[in-house]
């Protein structure tokens, strides 16, 4: 018996422990391994050696993409948070049948029933030299010239990605808000707070745990973005998961690798930056 | 797709019964004929096998497939892949294609894996009849080898089973050369507004925000190379094999433009530079013929146009992987021997590129359809695709006319360099600014 009960949470454990370790820790153990390699234009080499790292730490390309990187995840994520929040506290507050509050919730969802390249690839056209937006500027007059930069620049990238991620951000703040003791909001209107007062001292305090979700999502999406960036700045701009790509596609595999574990580490502290702000399991 | 298959089914009916006659008349039918050569036993065991060929986009073709089965009686299962993913696979997965149609410069990295087995010439039907371009790199005795990976050059080994590249022709050939063609700039002539005659005129402050180029390092370095030269920028001992110095300078004067706003983007697919021509995105940026044909296809002006200072030339061909061996080994040699037979080289030679085998193929083109696509002359009648498309109507004529026109004008083959690596860091970092 007592084995036994010693075993039972192992065993429990177990198929969770096991699909954790084959499909995320042994690949990342690998990408670790091969960061180290050594390589030439076809072939990669079992080897240890760092210049991997150096390239990519010492370069000033690497800076600058990541630093690119990090300016799109700071506008996206800021977009992304006003907006997703306003979209969750009006589903939360101002719709007052949950039936209804479900039914809108769903219409949100709606644009992710198609595939997130062919979001993305749709505003080419609507943005476009000669695309809708333009030609309906300039036939009405707004404009004078077709305005250049709304396609193929970082504004595409961030209207793009904005487009994208709000609903990552929409879904957890809702779901917070949802648990807010409606009884708070009374007993703070009873005691004389202002509806500005409320919002500053109940509800963003409240929230905070579906906001850390949220940012969670949209930072990590976006850090590890690639696509979105070259297909809306046109191969224009960097980001790191381009660098990857573009490394990988020319058999660079141990260099990618290090660039990916950089990445990783990035993003990990960033992730442990908003844990450590807002505590989820305590609030949830 | 369905589009574009009926019409082939129609319009090969004809051309089929056509090249029973010709067949007939002239005892070609290298296919059919050659089976009956072979063992019997091989010739009924054949039909199982299945060959699985993959390359880049323009000539795996199911149309070839569908007739490769129809004349040899064995499968063949194409995958189309992107050049990157195609060295790629090769290399790393040498047990998943049993042939490769690569380019030549894929060629140079992917043959010395060892991934490969070189073809006896012995054993090939037609190597007599190949473009000399092949063989000794001159396309006729007077003309000079242009610069970069020609393809002569990792066209042969030194020994069965050797990987080293034989500086002259041998018994054993890296790959079957199979396709190829002369690259140089699309325009729109109804936005340009101004004649184009070199290639530094992508760099022409009109065109600000209107050019592209492409982003693949190996070949989007011979675009700037070219574009370079012609701004006489720079003069480079070969283009095809720069130095560190070489790259540098042309990366840091490619980042200067990019900065001064001349490119609108950089594109990486076929499509992507369909799109960007067709929208008036850009004006004028490296293209592929094929998308040029798109383009106009859907009835937008647009021309590859010929330059003063040449065309940049690629070639690809036919290689056979390490592992094949016994029946499948002869059934890939009958493979190779068809596709030489002239069927494939005119389907080829009509989507605008080139046959390595002209011979053959020109008795698979109708007179007019040589005159236009290899003469250089005004089409007597409309101008099909092989899926039975327009593509030119009467009376228009090839951009750069006739095939020594435009092929005896390379100034530089796709490549790969010595400094192959640092010559992607350097793009990367041009990408990145």
């Amino acid at each position: 018996m007592t084995l036994t009960a010693r075993l039972a949470p192992y065993l429990q454990a177990a198929p969770l422990a096991l699909i954790l370790g084959v499909f995320l820790l042994v690949p990342l153990l690998t990408i670790l391994m091969v960061s180290f390699w050594d390589y030439d234009s076809i072939r990669i080499y079992p080897d240890f050696v760092t210049f991997n790292y150096e390239e990519t730490l010492f370069s000033w390309v690497t800076w600058k993409t990541y630093l690119n990187t990090l300016k799109f995840a700071v506008i996206v994520w800021a977009i992304t948070l006003f907006v997703g929040f306003w979209v969750a506290y009006f589903l939360a507050f101002h719709i007052r049948t949950t039936a209804m509050q479900l039914v809108l919730f769903l219409v949100c969802t709606v644009p992710f029933l198609t595939s997130n390249i062919i979001r993305m690839i749709s505003w080419i056209p609507f943005l476009g030299r000669n695309g809708l937006l333009n030609s309906a500027l300039v036939e009405a007059g707004i404009v004078a010239e077709p305005l250049e930069f709304l396609l193929f620049s970082e504004f595409a990238v961030v209207l793009a990605m904005v487009h994208l991620y709000t609903l990552f951000m929409v879904t957890p703040i809702f779901n917070t808000l949802m648990r807010i003791d409606r009884a708070l909001i009374e007993a703070a209107r009873d005691a004389g707070a202002s509806g500005f007062q409320i919002l500053t001292n109940v509800i963003l305090p409240l929230a905070k745990p579906g906001i850390a979700i949220g940012s969670i999502f949209v930072v990590t999406l976006v850090m590890g973005d690639f696509i979105t960036v070259r297909f809306m700045s046109g191969g224009q701009s960097a980001s790191i998961g381009l660098m990857m790509a573009n490394q990988m596609s020319l058999l660079q595999y141990p260099a990618a690798a290090a660039n990916a574990v950089v990445l990783l580490a990035v993003v990990l502290i960033i992730v442990a930056g908003i844990l450590r702000i807002v505590d989820i399991r305590k609030e949830l | 797709m369905t589009d574009t298959t009926k019409p082939t089914g129609t319009k090969g009916i004809s051309r089929r019964d056509l090249l029973k006659t010709g067949a007939a008349a002239a005892g070609l039918a290298a296919g059919s004929g050659a089976i009956t050569g072979f063992p019997t036993i091989w010739a009924q065991n054949i039909k199982d096998v299945t060959l699985r060929q993959f390359g880049t986009g323009v000539s795996n073709i199911n149309a070839i497939a569908d007739k490769c089965k129809e004349d040899l009686g064995f499968t063949l299962q194409m995958t189309a892949l992107d050049s990157d993913a195609v060295a790629q696979r090769a290399v790393t997965q040498p047990d998943s294609f049993d042939i490769a149609d690569i380019e030549y410069w894929i060629c140079k990295k992917v043959f010395p894996a060892g991934v490969m087995q070189p073809l006896d010439v012995s054993k090939m039907k037609y190597f007599d009849k190949l473009v000399p371009l092949f063989v000794t790199g001159k396309l006729t005795p007077e003309s000079t080898i242009a610069q970069g990976t020609a393809p002569h050059t990792v066209g042969f080994v030194t020994a069965a089973d050797s990987v080293e590249f034989a500086k002259e022709p041998t018994n054993w050939l890296t790959m079957i050369p199979t396709i190829y063609n002369a690259d140089t700039l699309g325009i729109r002539p109804d936005l340009v507004g101004r004649p184009i005659k070199n290639w530094k005129d992508i760099l022409d402050p009109a065109f600000k925000g209107k050019t592209s180029i492409l982003n693949i390092p190996s070949i989007g370095i011979m675009d700037a190379a070219m574009i370079m030269e012609s701004a006489g920028q720079i003069k480079y001992a070969d283009k095809g094999n720069m130095t560190k110095e070489e790259i540098d300078k042309t990366i840091d004067f490619l980042i200067e433009t990019k900065k001064a706003g001349q490119f609108r983007a950089f594109w990486k697919s076929f499509d992507e530079s369909v799109n960007l021509m067709a929208s008036g995105e850009v004006v004028i940026q490296s293209m592929w013929s094929p998308a040029v044909a798109a383009v106009r296809s859907k009835g937008i002006p647009c021309v590859y146009q010929p330059l003063e200072e040449g065309y940049r030339a690629w070639g690809g061909g036919l290689g056979i992987a390490k592992h094949l061996s016994g029946l499948e080994l002869e059934a890939a040699y009958e493979y190779i021997n068809w596709y030489m037979s002239g069927w494939v080289g005119a389907y080829l030679n009509r989507q605008g590129y080139y046959s390595a085998c002209l011979d053959t193929a020109k008795q698979f083109m109708e007179p007019y359809e040589w005159a236009f696509w290899m003469e250089g002359k005004p089409a007597e009648k409309d101008i099909m695709s092989p899926e039975g498309k327009v593509m030119e109507k009467a009376g228009s004529v090839r951009d750069g006319g006739s095939f020594e026109a435009r092929m005896g004008a390379v100034a530089c083959w796709n490549s790969v360099m010595d400094e192959d690596r640092y010559m992607v860091r350097r793009w990367n970092e041009f990408i990145a600014a």
